[in-house]
Formats: structure tokens, C-alpha cells, sequence
């Protein structure tokens, strides 16, 4: 598995990854995500391989990443690491610090590392089983997808469900691809291209977060000291061995359901971990197992999410959609003919994998303290700077002026969104899902002779749609049964 | 001002259109019912040429279930408000205004002004006040940007005043 990356320019890219991984993790407001698609363009000057090691080693250290923050200024450096700030921070208040990365540190290793190990017998299956699948069942699955997102993700389900459809109405701007006839360009030619990718994530992510920060420059961060990150002793491994376990599982398991990945796979790993703990009452005042729960659960997230994205080409995440556009722009279809016809390219993403793992902790042990001192670059400076590099990075892919209005029109949406309470991942995810969806369905339709009912003759794509009805179901019954 | 503002915003009996659910339900319903309406503008493929649904049918069911999730939305809000965000401060605006700015130098100028004068802007309003800071964030940062960009990617940045002055 590790053979592939046995060369000097892939371990060189993966060392940087990792680094700037932490970077933006432990940056608020900064993330995988937006940090995958600032980078997305100056992975043109890469192979794939290289370009892919590249973001998955950004994705698996930012997610670690923002625990650092998370314990020592009680801000996530990611939406993935905010149940890590219930326990960390008063933890870190009591002088232990340390503990408390250290044991962050730790879970998020081996969530990780259980995390590829599921993606390395996961996926290959997953693959195998899609080989079944024609047209039909893949709009079912992609709207299988959809349902999920909006039902498991943050938020409201109906608010997520009108950004996912949303996201698929972006997805139509341009020449129709079956008939070349024009849908929303209005007159204007650069439009009939469609809408790219990256103008919409740098926008909806990086510039939204810039207008987001302009309403809250009189924060202070007060920064809790921190000596040195210290290894969990016998005593808290006894106490949190089992946790961990259970938190990677679910973390596992959620990242490979199409949502927002560790957001909720850590959430729910926390809740868990309080629910099975002897001690729940600790929790929200400096538990360890909660820590445990929260982390192992967020990195395992990052495996599983990398499932559904290489195995069927359905992102897992919106991070997992940051690679899937950086795998297509490359020439990489994923899908199960990908399994069978690039081995090697696969194992060198799973090997990346883990030895980023690996990686974040040797840095995250050793220089915690380091990373902490970047969350000192004030807003002020860092924030102009992240806006030139977004705008070149942005432009640079199709070399026009139009992508960056593009991007600054979704900036300023995306901050309306959250500000209303609307999530902007399933935008994401809806974009880059919308052409499969229209263009199976109108297959599928071929196929069927504009006969819909025939969908329901098909028992996976069948299988898709009652789980798509249950996925849509579950916010209600959630609710009613939190009123009991 | 604020507190009247939060005040007016928190009263129950405020008449329906003042109410963030109702005016984020409004804009989205309005503009989905023009773009539904522009659907009906897209050319029509002949039947021989067809596959499976007409172009303009897709984007025609996307926003018909955007308007029905929109009701379904501002009906369940009626019952349960939405949290009411803090008033925007000063600097947000400001911020927006830069967008603006970059918009127009970049379009009448130059793309690497823009781009500097909007660092420049946003980082004096956002409190910055030290020189050397300000040179960094808007001439020596976007010089070292321009570099990379230019000479590892290959990149081509439009012409404009500045920009001219490297390449020719």
C-alpha cells in the first residue's frame, strides 16, 4: 500500500500537506475545505497523484488540526472540532493542557488510522457492488445522497434541502448537456461554459467566512498556556480505550453517509461517549472521554467520507467534494472502474492516508505550541491576504475576470445563508452532484421510455428511494420523539 | 437605535413583512418565480432530437421544489421564529463596499490595483493602523502572490495600468 509513495517528491508532498493541514485547522474560520480549494489550483503544476496526496493530507491534519484551537482558545478551528471545545477548554483552564491535547492527539490518530483501514476494505466492495448499478440507480443513490445531507447535516433538514436544490440549479447554468441549448446565461457567453467549482467553494467558504470575521473583530481570544502536549496515562486510556473504539466506528460510519462528515460524526461520537460513560456528569467540565469521543469520531469521519467519493464518486463531505473536483480536473473518473484500472493510484491515496495520520501526530506532539501561536496573526492581516491569494487562485483556473465576480456574488450569499441559517455544504455537494443527477435521470428516462413508474422496478434503485423517504422522514420522527 | 431595532424585531405583533422569516421567504420565492418564468424562454428540442425530458423541464421542477420548500418554511417559522442574528456593524459594511470597489478597479483599471487597494481598505478598517503592516497586507504580499502566480503557474493576469508595466 505505502509503495507508491516511496518517492522523494511524494513525501515531500505529503509533509507539506500535513503541515499546512494543521495550519488551517488551527486557523478559525479557515478549514480543510477552503483550504483544499485555495490549494485546488496550484495542484495543476502536480501529477494526480501528487495533487490528490496533497488534499487528502490537508484534509486528514486540518480536522486534527482545529482540536488545538479548540482546547487552548475554546474556538473550533474547524465546525468539526466544536464538541472538542465542551471538554478541552475547561480541562486546559484546570492546568491540563496538555492532557487534553495530548489526549486529542491521540483519538484523532488512531480514529484516523481505523478510519483508512474501513476505506481499504470498504471501498474496494463498494465498488465491486456499483458495477450493478446503471443509470437509474445512480440518480437514485445521488438523490439517496441528497436526502441524507439535509436530513443528518446541520441545521434545519427543509433549509439544507432547498441549498442542495439550489446547488443542482447552479449546476444547470450553460449549455444543456444532451441538446447544447442555453439554460440562465441570459446573453452573456461566459456563462454558457456553466458555472465552475471553485468560484462557488472559494466563494461560499473563504469570502463569506472574510464577511463573517468583519462583524466579529471585537472578539478576544484568550489563550489558555500550554507547556508541552503530554501522552494520556495508563489511567486515561483505561478510562477512554473503549470510547475511542466506538467513537471511530461511528466516525467511520457517518463519513461514509453523504453529509457534513466530522461536524456530526462528532457530535454524535460526544454524545455517545457521554451516554456510555460511568462519569457523564463530568461532561462540559473537562471530561477526557469526552475529548476522546469528540476527536476520534471527527478524524474517523475523514476515512469513511473518502469511501463514498472514490468507490462511487458521490462526495462524502464538503471537503470529500473539494477532492472529487481536484481527482476530475486531473482526469480521474472515480467509480469502481477506477478501482480496476488504477490500483496503484488508489493505494498511494490510501497509504497518504496514513501516514498523515502518522504525521499530524509527530507534528501535533511535538509542536502543538508552535501552531497554537498562529491563531496570534491578527484578522486584520491575515484576512487581506487570504482574499489576494483566493482571487488569484481563482481567476488562475479558467484565466477570468468573470470567476472572480462569481466568487465575491457567492461570498456575499454564503454569508446571508448562514447568517439565516441555511448551510452551505449541500450548495456544495448539490453542484458538483447536480449533472449526475439530471443526466441519469434523463438517461434513465430514455431507458424507461418516459415511463417514471419503471424506477420502481429496479429493487436498488427501489432500496435508494425508501432510504431517501426514511432520510427524510427521520428529522420528523426525531423531533417528535425529543417532545415525548 | 440597536435596542429599539432588537426591540422592534422581538415583538410578536410586528406586522409580518418586518420579520426576517417573511423577507428571506419573500426574496427567494421572488426571484425563483422570475427565474421559473425565464424557463419558459429556453428553446424547445423537436421530438426526434429529445432525450427523455425537455432542458428547461429539470431546472423547472428544481425551483418548483424550492418554492414549495420556501412555504413550507416560513409556515413552520410562524410557530418558531428564527433566531434574530445581531445588528451588522460598521465594518461589515465597509467590507462590502471594497467588493465594490474591487469590482469597479478591476474592471477599469487594473486587477492587481484592485487587489491591493482592497487589502489596503479592509485592513485599515478593520482596525490596522501600523505602516509596515499596511505595506505588507497591500503592496509586498500581493507583489510575492503576483510572482508565484506568475512565474511557477504561468499564470497571465489581465492588462491593466500596473500589470502593463511587467509585462511590456
Amino acid at each position: 500500500m505505502l509503495t507508491p509513495l516511496f518517492s522523494s517528491k511524494l513525501l515531500i508532498v505529503l509533509l507539506f500537506g500535513t503541515l499546512f493541514g494543521l495550519i488551517l485547522g488551527v486557523l478559525p474560520g479557515l478549514g480543510p475545505t477552503t483550504g483544499g480549494a485555495l490549494i485546488l489550483p496550484f495542484t495543476m503544476t502536480l501529477d494526480p497523484l501528487s495533487a490528490i496526496v496533497l488534499l487528502t493530507s490537508i484534509y486528514c491534519a486540518g480536522t486534527y488540526g482545529g482540536a488545538i484551537t479548540a482546547v487552548l482558545i475554546n474556538t473550533p478551528g474547524t465546525p468539526a472540532a466544536a464538541a472538542t471545545c465542551l471538554d478541552g477548554y475547561p480541562l486546559a483552564q484546570k492546568g491540563e493542557a496538555g492532557r487534553a491535547l495530548g489526549m486529542a492527539t491521540v483519538s484523532s490518530t488512531v480514529g484516523g488510522i481505523f478510519s483508512v483501514i474501513i476505506l481499504v476494505f470498504f471501498a474496494p466492495l463498494l465498488a465491486k457492488l456499483a458495477y450493478e448499478f446503471g443509470q437509474p440507480e445512480y440518480f437514485a443513490l445521488a438523490i439517496f445522497g441528497l436526502t441524507m445531507l439535509s436530513s443528518i447535516g446541520e441545521g434545519s433538514p427543509i433549509k439544507n434541502l432547498i441549498a442542495g436544490a439550489f446547488g443542482i440549479l447552479i449546476s444547470t447554468i450553460g449549455k444543456d448537456f444532451m441538446t447544447s441549448i442555453d439554460r440562465f446565461t441570459y446573453g452573456i457567453n461566459e456563462l454558457s461554459v456553466g458555472i465552475g467549482f471553485i468560484p462557488v467553494v472559494v466563494g461560499l467558504f473563504a469570502i463569506s467566512e472574510m464577511l463573517t470575521q468583519s462583524t466579529i473583530l471585537d472578539q478576544v481570544f484568550k489563550r489558555v498556556a500550554l507547556k508541552a502536549v503530554k501522552l494520556p496515562t495508563k489511567d486515561d486510556y483505561k478510562k477512554t480505550w473503549k470510547t475511542i473504539l466506538r467513537s471511530s466506528g461511528i466516525g467511520s460510519f457517518i463519513g461514509v453517509l453523504p453529509a457534513e462528515g466530522g461536524t456530526v460524526a462528532s457530535l454524535i461520537g460526544y454524545s455517545e461517549a457521554k451516554r456510555f460513560s460511568k462519569n457523564p456528569e463530568e461532561f462540559g467540565k473537562g471530561s477526557i472521554e469526552g475529548i476522546a469521543g469528540a476527536e476520534a469520531a471527527n478524524n474517523a469521519a475523514t476515512g469513511g467520507a473518502m469511501v463514498p467519493t472514490l468507490a462511487l464518486g458521490i462526495p462524502g463531505s464538503a471537503t470529500t467534494a473539494v477532492i472529487l473536483t481536484g481527482l476530475i480536473i486531473h482526469g480521474v473518473r472515480p467509480g469502481p472502474d477506477l478501482f480496476r484500472e488504477q490500483p496503484d493510484f488508489l493505494y498511494g491515496i490510501f497509504g497518504a492516508m496514513l501516514i498523515a495520520n502518522v504525521l499530524f501526530f509527530i507534528f501535533g506532539f511535538f509542536g502543538a505550541k508552535v501552531f497554537a501561536r498562529i491563531t496570534l496573526v491578527p484578522n486584520k492581516i491575515l484576512w487581506p491576504m487570504i482574499f489576494a491569494v483566493s482571487v488569484c487562485g481563482t481567476y488562475s483556473l479558467s484565466q477570468s475576470i468573470i470567476d472572480v465576480w462569481i466568487m465575491l456574488f457567492f461570498g456575499v450569499l454564503g454569508f446571508f445563508m448562514r447568517r439565516f441559517g441555511f448551510s452551505v455544504v449541500p450548495v456544495i455537494i448539490g453542484l458538483i452532484l447536480g449533472e449526475l443527477v439530471e443526466g441519469t435521470l434523463r438517461q434513465s428516462l430514455v431507458i424507461f421510455d418516459g415511463n417514471w413508474l419503471m424506477f420502481l422496478t429496479r429493487p436498488i434503485a427501489l432500496t435508494f428511494f425508501i432510504l431517501s423517504l426514511i432520510a427524510l422522514a427521520f428529522p420528523l420522527l426525531r423531533s417528535k420523539k425529543q417532545k415525548k | 437605535m440597536n435596542n429599539v431595532r432588537n426591540k422592534k424585531r422581538a415583538n410578536k405583533s410586528l406586522p409580518f413583512f418586518f420579520k426576517d422569516e417573511f423577507k428571506v421567504s419573500f426574496i427567494i420565492v421572488f426571484i425563483s418565480v422570475i427565474l421559473l418564468i425565464s424557463t419558459f424562454s429556453f428553446d424547445i428540442v423537436p421530438p426526434i432530437l429529445n432525450r427523455g425530458i425537455q432542458p428547461a423541464t429539470f431546472p423547472k421542477a428544481l425551483l418548483i421544489l424550492i418554492i414549495s420548500l420556501t412555504f413550507i418554511i416560513y409556515y413552520l417559522s410562524i410557530k418558531n421564529p428564527w433566531k434574530i442574528g445581531k445588528k451588522l456593524p460598521k465594518t461589515f459594511f465597509l467590507t462590502l463596499l471594497s467588493f465594490l470597489i474591487f469590482v469597479f478597479i478591476s474592471k477599469t483599471l487594473d486587477f492587481f490595483l484592485a487587489i491591493s487597494v482592497l487589502s489596503f481598505f479592509v485592513s485599515y478598517n478593520w482596525g490596522e493602523r501600523r505602516i509596515f503592516y499596511l505595506l505588507l497586507v497591500s503592496i509586498i504580499f500581493p507583489i510575492l502572490v503576483f510572482i508565484f502566480f506568475e512565474t511557477i503557474l504561468g499564470l497571465r493576469f489581465p492588462p491593466g495600468i500596473i500589470t502593463n508595466l511587467y509585462y511590456y
